[in-house]
Formats: structure tokens, sequence, C-alpha cells
């Protein structure tokens, strides 16, 4: 066993430089010139220099002025990824979609599309459907007091399509739009509760 | 339709890139002078010295298990030693403490056997260095250990007895720097342009829109990221894997994902052809574990677009991505429990039923559908073994493979090596679902409960490393049982495996006669999925029966828990 001990201990030293400490810092150095903005979390900071998120995780949205989120089994907390993980014959599961349903379809009219009765793999689920955004549209722009032709113009021009158009999702990213929509109508975009 | 354009694009670039891998790996393993050689070549033989290895000196199967073993043991204390420490060490912005003792075994043992299983939240319990030299470093040696054991199982069946099986401390440096680290360099950098972070900065604190404070975890991630996908690994950089937003941003990162969890698993086959000198045996057993992946693809693809009837109209989506959708996360579940790599963008555990039925056997079976690097492929040769001998007893032949005959020594020991899956799986459910300590762990209500222990224990067992994520694996109990099944799950297949080759090289080769059973053509491949079905599927049905089934004949009648 003694014959071992030099290759196994020598090995693992080398590779722990190699993998463990040169390769990751390497590619830090090298992301920090390539892609700064995205490297380290692709924040998003307003006129005043403050950060107000980034542009890949979701945040949590309740005022009525803006548009909401999927539902997050960790409230949208960004240092604690997490599921409901409740399985597919779960009564508790039963019960909270049919909660947000109705929450749903009470706030914005409608039939409520599946994603926004359901809760995201990650809780920071940053995109909803396009039927889901314009959805809401006509409370958004009952909130802001403008015309609800205007709010889906915005919605419509930030959905994303997918990818060659075979893989992935159409969708909506709810703080850009949430963002452009400050931006479009500044004068109302502090809403009352 | 588009969904099945996609999933077509998907396996043919796929299969090219796995062949193309293949033709690079075979001159890899050879020893000699390849693509990367000028630059890499001295680094190779820099590490030799250092460990004072003579590149030539082929082991027996003996020496090869014994350095395997020696080498993951060290491994192992290194890891437990940092998750321990990892306070007091550099590189901790957020001020992460130590993981606790059983935590820390879990952990250790999860990431040496290349299970990569998440009892820990990463952006909650690990330091930047402990993610780095602890669980990066194992990604790559693990994997390593994989592909150099399988290399060593092929050259057993395939090679000459002067050749020997090899050299343990070449296959293994050979498969990190001219296989492993190259691709994790390309795959990296197309994640961080791709939106994934990596810096050495700390969790980023903003202010929402609303007014609300809100925390960013972020990190060194795309360069781990980018091996536990190529490595079979799958323990992700933050808790809930490859579904969270900065580890797969976008549709573009998840498709590359997707295609490095199969890629090295896939190139062996071609590799096993172009070793054994004949392509044919290579494409045969590609067509078995292929057949077998649409079929279980087609199940959960159809379970979960079409959607829960408990739950209203639209496709499953509780627990998934809406950039992913239905489609791309049935492709990633499929994906990453017939390899072992265990790596999620989905929860799996919201799953319908039938589709979670499909993961389970998928690694019940051992995951030998292309499976984990290395261990997917000789994973595969036992059942070859096994079916060699089937067909053998069917036509009243002495079985062979490759022109060498299989005997009693070996079918015991493949068995040996199979016996551990229901051991771990049946035995450890088994107690689980019993002992009241270990039942705490069980989230859900009814027979899904009995599908959490079970995808529990065969994740374990298969050194997947996903989780039905509802189940508590974090209790101290579970910790230690799932560090137990790991172990057996590796080990006790790994030296076996060794052990036929060892003694398949040692036997003469006869060329094949017109008598001989052709094992490159259908009726092999049939032959191959039917003893994959019989002994791993079948031996797993009883207990599947009282899970998924069950649930699945629940929720038709609409009957909730």
């Amino acid at each position: 066993m003694l014959t071992l001990l030099r290759p196994a201990c020598a090995m693992l030293a080398a590779m722990l430089l190699l993998t463990g400490l040169a390769y990751p810092l390497a590619m830090t150095g090298i992301a920090s010139v390539i892609a700064p903005r995205s490297a380290t979390g692709s924040l998003i900071v307003r006129g005043d220099g403050e950060p107000v998120g980034s542009a890949l995780i979701g945040q949590g949205f309740t005022q009525p002025a803006y548009l909401h989120p999927r539902p997050s089994a960790v409230d949208y907390n960004a240092a604690a990824s997490g599921a409901s993980n409740l399985g597919p014959t779960s009564s508790e599961l039963r019960e909270s979609v049919k909660a947000r349903r109705d929450a749903w379809e009470s706030e914005n009219g409608g039939s409520a599309p599946i994603d926004a009765v359901t809760a995201s793999a990650s809780g920071l689920d940053p995109d909803i459907s396009p039927q889901n955004a314009r959805g809401q549209a006509r409370r958004i722009a009952g909130a802001r007091g403008v015309d609800p032709a205007q709010v889906l113009a915005i919605i419509d021009a930030h959905t994303q399509n997918p990818l060659l158009g075979i893989y992935g999702q159409p969708r909506v990213n709810v703080l850009m739009t949430n963002l452009a929509l400050d931006a479009e109508f500044p004068a109302r975009s502090a809403p009352m509760e | 339709m588009p969904d099945l354009i996609g999933y077509i694009l998907y396996a043919i670039v796929l299969t090219g890139g796995g062949y193309l891998l293949a033709a690079h790996m075979i001159r890899v393993y050879a020893g000699e002078r390849n693509l990367l050689s000028p630059l890499l070549g001295p680094v190779e033989r820099g590490f030799y010295s250092l460990a004072g290895i003579r590149p030539g000196a082929s082991q027996g199967w003996r020496g090869y298990a014994l350095a395997v073993l020696g080498f993951n043991l060290a491994g192992f204390g290194l890891l437990y030693a940092i998750l321990r420490l990892q306070g007091l060490l550099p590189l901790n912005p957020d001020g992460i403490g130590a993981m606790s003792p059983d935590l820390a075994f879990n952990t250790a043992v999860s990431f040496v056997t290349n299970t990569n299983w998440q009892a820990y939240s990463g952006e909650a319990q690990l330091s930047y260095l402990a993610q780095m030299a602890g669980l990066t470093l194992q990604n790559f040696v693990s994997a390593a250990t994989g592909m150099a054991v399988a290399v060593a199982v092929i050259r057993g069946f395939t090679g000459t007895k002067d050749s020997g099986l090899g050299n343990f401390w070449c296959d293994m440096t050979r498969s990190v720097l001219y296989v492993l680290l190259p691709l994790s360099v390309i795959l990296g950098l197309i994640l961080i342009l791709q939106g994934v972070p990596q810096t050495l900065l700390g969790a980023a604190h903003v202010t929402t829109l609303e007014g609300a404070d809100q925390v960013i975890a972020r990190g060194p991630a795309a360069s781990q990221v980018a091996i536990k996908q190529l490595g079979t690994n799958g323990g992700g950089f933050f808790g809930v894997n490859s579904a969270h937003p900065f580890e797969n941003p976008t549709i573009v990162s998840n498709m590359f994902q997707t295609m490095a969890i199969l890629l090295i698993p896939v190139s062996f086959c071609f590799l096993f052809g172009r070793m054994a000198k004949d392509g044919r045996q290579g494409w045969a057993i590609f067509a078995a574990m292929s057949a077998m992946f649409v079929l279980g693809l087609t199940v959960i693809y159809l379970g979960e677009t079409g959607g829960n009837p408990l739950l209203g109209a639209g496709a499953n989506m509780e627990g998934k991505e809406l950039r992913f959708g239905a489609a791309l996360s049935a492709l990633w579940a499929e994906a990453t429990t017939a390899a072992s790599n265990g790596s999620v963008n989905a929860m799996h555990d919201s799953f319908m039923p039938l589709s979670g039925l499909v993961t389970l056997i998928n690694m019940q079976i051992g995951e030998v559908i292309f499976g984990g690097v290395g261990a997917g492929f000789y994973g595969m040769l036992l059942y070859v073994v096994l079916a060699v001998f089937l067909a053998g007893l069917m036509v009243g032949r002495s079985p062979e493979y490759l022109g060498r005959k299989i005997e009693g020594r070996e079918v015991t020991l493949a068995i040996l090596a199979f016996l551990s899956m229901p051991l771990g799986i049946l035995v450890g459910g088994a107690i689980s679902a019993t002992v009241p300590m270990a039942l705490q762990s069980v989230q859900d209500a009814g027979p899904h409960g009995l599908s959490e222990i079970l995808y529990g224990y065969s994740s374990a067992i298969g050194n997947n490393g996903s989780a039905f994520a509802g189940w508590g694996a974090a209790e101290p109990w579970q910790t230690t049982a799932l560090g137990l099944a790991m172990l057996l799950g590796r080990y006790a297949i790994i030296v076996p495996m060794l052990a036929i080759a060892g003694s398949l090289i040692a036997k003469q080769q006869s060329p094949s006669t017109a008598g001989t059973f052709p094992t490159h053509g259908p009726l092999f491949v049939t032959l191959l999925i039917v003893t994959v079905v019989i002994f791993g599927a079948l031996t797993f049905f009883p207990v599947l029966a009282l899970g998924p089934i069950a649930e699945h004949t629940a929720l038709i009648a609409g009957q909730g828990y």
C-alpha cells in the first residue's frame, strides 16, 4: 500500500493545482475580460447608479401597475433557490393551484394560464408566458391610467421566441418589461397600494 | 412537431460529436500524439515524474483496482477536510461556516464517487474555495476515474495479454488533460457568454423595483457547471442546479449542457468499436442504448406535455422553468438519468408518475443507457456478459464475446456486480421505509412517498445524484445511509468489472467461425435490450408497482393525497 502513497498524493496535488485552482481562476480572469457584465451576474443599474436586480433573476412583484411573475416556492429569495417539489397527486399542490387561479382570475379576469398558477423549478424564474403577460395588460393599463394597447405593445416588444423556432418556449422577461413600463410611463411609475 | 425536429437535431449533433471525439480519444488512450500534445504533453510528463510513474508500465487488474481505490481514498480525505475547514480558509466572501460531519461525509463520498448528490445547497453552504478546490477538482478526477476504468475494461475485452489493461495513473491523467479539461474550457466560455456568472465577488445586494431587498448569490459558477455536465457529475453550483437562471440562463446554454451530459458516454460506444477493431460492435451497443433512450424519452415527453389533469389544462409546469417548458425538461430528465449525471433543469419530484417511473428505471438498470462517463459503458459490458451467456444457454454452445470464451468466473463476477443494485435499492429503501427516524424524510403522502424513498436510493446506488428533492436527504440518517449506498454502487461494480477484464485478457482469442453467435446484428441488439429488461427492470417491478404505477392509477381515478 505504501507504494501507492506517492502517486496518489502527488497526482491529487497536481490535479488540485490544475483543475481545482488554475482552471477556475483562469476562467474567472478570461470572463472578466470577455464578458465583465454577465460574468458578475448581469446586474441592471438604473440612472441613479443603484442596482435594481439581475436581468436573469426573477423578483417579486405585487403592485397592480407591474407585470407579476410566476409563483415562487422561496418568495424570490435569490440566495436560496428552491421549488415546491410537491408530487403530482399532492392535495397541497392542488389547493395552492386553485387559490392561485382564483387570485389571478379575480385580479385580471379571463382564465389563468398554467404558468401563472404553478411554481417554477428555481423559485427565481425570470419569465412568464406571453398569454400570462397579455392577460395582465388591462390591469396594468388601469393602474397606470393608459390605453391597454400601449401596454400590450411593450409586452409584445419584450416577447422572445423559441431558438431556431424549435427549442424552448415563447416568453416575456418580467423585470425587463416592468423597467420598460416605468420608462415609458414615468409620471405614474410609483403607483399606490 | 417542432419538438420532434428539435429532438432529432439533438440526436444527430450528439452522435456526430461523439463519433469525432472517439477518434480523438483512441489516440489519447493509446498514448499517441494527439491534437493537444504540443500544448499539454509537457504537463502530462511533469505529472508522471512528480508522481514517480513509468507511463509504459501496464498494471494487472489488482494493481489497477488498488490504484483506483487509493487515489479515490486520498481524494475523499482532502475533500472532507476542505468541507470541515472551509470557514477558516480563504475565498469565502460570504462568510460560510464549516459543514457538519455527517453532511461533509455524504458530500465527500458523493463527489468522489461521481454521484454529486446535493444534500446541501451550494449557494448557502459552500465557500468559493470549497466549490473550486473541493468540488471542481473531484468533478474532474472522479469522471476521469470512471473513464480510466472503462478504458481498462475495454482493453480486457479487446486487447492482448502483452499490452495488458494499462496504467490507471496514465489513463486518469490523459482523461483529464486531453478530454475533460479542453472540453470544459470550451463549454465554460460558451456558458460565460450566455450569462452564467464567473466571479469571485460575493453575493450582490439590490433593491427591487418595489423597494424590497434582494440578495443575489453568484460566484465562479461557469467553470464548475461545464465540468459537472461533461463529467456526468451533476452537482450544481446553486441549490436547484441547472434550473437556476444563473446556472442555465438561456436556451443556448440549455442545449449545450444537455449535449454535454451525453457527449462522452456516446463517444465510448465508438471508442469501443475502434478498440475492438470492429466498428459494428460499437454500433450494436449504441443501437441498444439509443432504442431504450427513445422509448424513455417518449414516455416522459407525453406525460409532461400532456399535463396534470388534477391541476387543469396545460403542460405540467409545476417545478419547471418557463424558458425550457415541458419538452426540454423531458429531454434533460431522460438524459440525466440515462447517464449518471443527476443534474436537473426541472424538479423530478413534481413530474407525472409515469415520467418518474422512467427516470427510476433508467437509474435502477444501472444507468447503462449511455450512462456515466466510462461507468455507463462498463456497466453495459456487464449486461453484455450476461446476454452472451444467455444466448449460449439458448443455442447450446459455449458463450463467446469478441473471440473470448465467457465462462463461470466472468458470469459469477458479473452477477456479483449486478447484485449491488438490488441490495442497495431494495434493502436500503426497505429500511428507510420502516425505521421511524428514516421515515421523517418523506414529504409526500400516498404512493408518491414511496417513490421518493426509491428515487433516493436508486440515485445513490446508481451514482446519479438527482433527487425527488422534497425528500429530506439532509437528515443524518439519510446522509450516512446514502453515503454508504454510493460507495457500494461505485466500487462494488468497478472491482468486479476490472476482475472480469483481468480474466478475459488472459484468455486465448479464437477466430470466429460460422457457428459463432454474431454480436453486432439486430438479433444481438434485441437480446441485449431484453437482458437489461429482464435483469434490471423486472427486479424492481414489484416495488415500482407500489410507487409510481399505483400513483398513476390514483391520478387517473382523480385521487389526491
